[in-house]
């Protein structure tokens, strides 16, 4: 099976064990994520969501199956810096001022001084830091720190990224109103999104289709179209159907084992 | 103003124990024994001179050793880092070596290079400095975040950008307080070599001859002279310190 011009992401048979093979974490995934697509990951704790998330990135190697991001190796894309990436904590350098912290990358990519200094506004003008430059990064409430890294990941204009509960250490507040931010990035930005996340109504929310994952061995149990209106709007929290697609995801996570899973207490290994 | 008010219940502090030597401690112990804070200033007036050049010669002992141990510590850490099954090999070496009274090998390192050779000195305050700067440089290095490094590889860096500007930076503080204790051991180092022989210009030499002959002011005025350089040279740490780890939350 050969990539579809169109995927950005394509998952052929990916497992994963960990402890040689005395953990199974992921098992036969298969997944095929398009041009655009705002695609979020659930499942109980352990699940492998976010291990599947750091596979995309090849930052942790498959036992078996093959990744294509972009329609090249998964090892080739990161290489390339095809992606950007969020994790739950910011992961800001202490040591680097907001502007800095976000220069990171473009240093990396050896731009130069005036171009940085150019793409830098930019950012913080997209995440509205603007004025918060020379801050650091302690200075920050955690929603602004969070918005730094995302600001950070899509500095070089990847046009994939992958999020790994980027919102999930902040205050509900916060986490709706960085939604509505992330939704508008994406609108702005074009770009395609893989999202990990535990919450179900942030899932359904944000998501173009969410991807039901079983408890370990994670497996993916079912995959649910979103088909709310976009651009998605506050008000959309109260929407029929809204309330109906959270149900369908919760029955999903229940018929994937979910349930059973908060009561087996499995030992954490390798991440999630 | 506010800082000098803050620093007030402190220097209350210092009057009050100076005064308790001088018109208790001292009469009760007598004054021979335990000569009072007066007595000492004067001596150590009279003999400025000597005193602050046997000082600057055994700062210039314990510098050499610090310098020489510290960069040696700094050097093996990153080493261990790097390749890390050398590094758990030898690290319990290291780390059981740090409790070992180091300074019992000084009458050794004096009969190796010479006592009247500064390299006896910077032998016995490098060894001492080698350890802690070592160990703390190492956990430094080891303990960045798992996801830091992540982000580093997820832009394609290589070992040597994630190390440059994630564990170096990241280690800094970590690196300060070895050497923040590596001062006051060289120090340590330096002064003790001297007891165990050095030349006549060195502040341990001067300590150890003035106490053998029973001037115990002399001897007083030296240890105190021997403080305001290990303070002093405490203190340029911590200054280097504040610039380098300027943007980084106080601890």
């Amino acid at each position: 099976m050969s990539a579809p011009v169109d995927s950005v992401v394509t998952l052929e048979q990916i497992s994963k064990q960990f402890a040689h093979g005395k953990t199974v974490a992921l098992q036969g995934i298969d997944l095929s994520i398009e041009r655009g697509e705002f695609v979020s990951l659930i499942g109980p704790s352990g699940c492998g969501k976010s291990t599947l998330l750091r596979i995309i990135g090849d930052l942790i190697e498959p036992s078996e199956g093959r990744v294509t991001v972009h329609g090249k190796s998964a090892h080739q894309a990161r290489l390339d810096r095809d992606y950007g990436i969020v994790f739950q904590h910011a992961v800001l350098y202490d040591w680097r001022t907001v502007s800095k912290n976000i220069s990171l990358p473009l240093e990396m990519l050896g731009w130069d001084r005036g171009r940085r200094a150019a793409r830098i506004k930019e950012m913080l003008e997209l995440v509205e830091l603007t004025g918060f430059e020379s801050h650091h990064p302690w200075q920050l409430s955690g929603g602004m720190q969070q918005r730094v890294a995302i600001a950070r990941a899509l500095s070089f204009s990847p046009a994939l990224l992958l999020m790994d509960e980027p919102f999930g250490a902040l205050d509900e507040m916060t986490r709706e109103r960085l939604n509505m931010e992330l939704l508008r990035i994406w609108d702005e930005t074009g770009s395609t999104i893989v999202f990990v996340t535990h919450s179900i109504a942030e899932a359904v929310f944000l998501s173009t289709r969410v991807v039901v994952m079983s408890p370990r061995p994670g497996r993916v149990s079912e995959v649910l179209e979103i088909d709310l209106a976009q651009p998605r709007t506050a008000e959309l929290r109260e929407d029929p159907r809204y309330f109906e697609l959270v149900t369908q995801v919760r029955e999903a996570l229940a018929r994937g084992g979910a349930d059973s899973a908060f009561e087996e207490l499995a030992p954490e290994e390798g991440g999630e | 103003m506010k800082r000098a008010a803050a620093w007030l219940p402190a220097l209350l502090v210092f009057a009050l124990g100076l005064a308790a030597w001088q018109w208790i401690f001292s009469p009760l112990a007598g004054k021979f024994l335990l000569p009072r804070p007066s007595a000492i200033g004067s001596t150590f007036w009279h003999n400025r001179h000597v005193l602050l050049n046997a000082g600057w010669f055994t700062f210039k002992e314990a510098l050499g050793g610090f310098v020489i141990g510290s960069s040696l510590g700094i050097v093996f850490a990153v080493a261990f880092a790097r390749f890390r099954r050398v590094g758990n090999a030898l690290m319990p070496y290291a780390v059981a070596a740090s409790a070992v009274p180091i300074i019992a090998f000084a009458p050794i390192t004096n009969a190796w290079f010479g006592v009247l050779n500064p390299h006896s000195k910077w032998a016995i305050a490098g060894v001492l400095c080698f350890f802690p700067v070592l160990v703390n440089t190492l956990r430094g290095l080891i303990s960045v975040s798992p996801e830091a490094v992540e982000l580093m590889r997820s832009y394609a860096a290589t070992e040597r950008d994630i190390f440059r500007r994630v564990r170096f930076p990241s280690a800094l503080p970590h690196i300060f307080a070895g050497l923040r204790v590596a001062t006051v051991l060289a120090m340590i180092g330096a002064i003790v070599g001297d007891y165990f022989g050095g030349a006549v210009t060195a502040l341990g030499v001067q300590i150890e001859n003035s106490i053998s002959l029973f001037d115990f002011p002399l001897g007083w005025a030296a240890i105190v002279v021997a403080s305001g350089f290990g303070i002093a040279f405490y203190l340029c740490v911590v200054l280097v310190e504040r610039f380098a780890l300027r943007g980084v939350p106080p601890v």
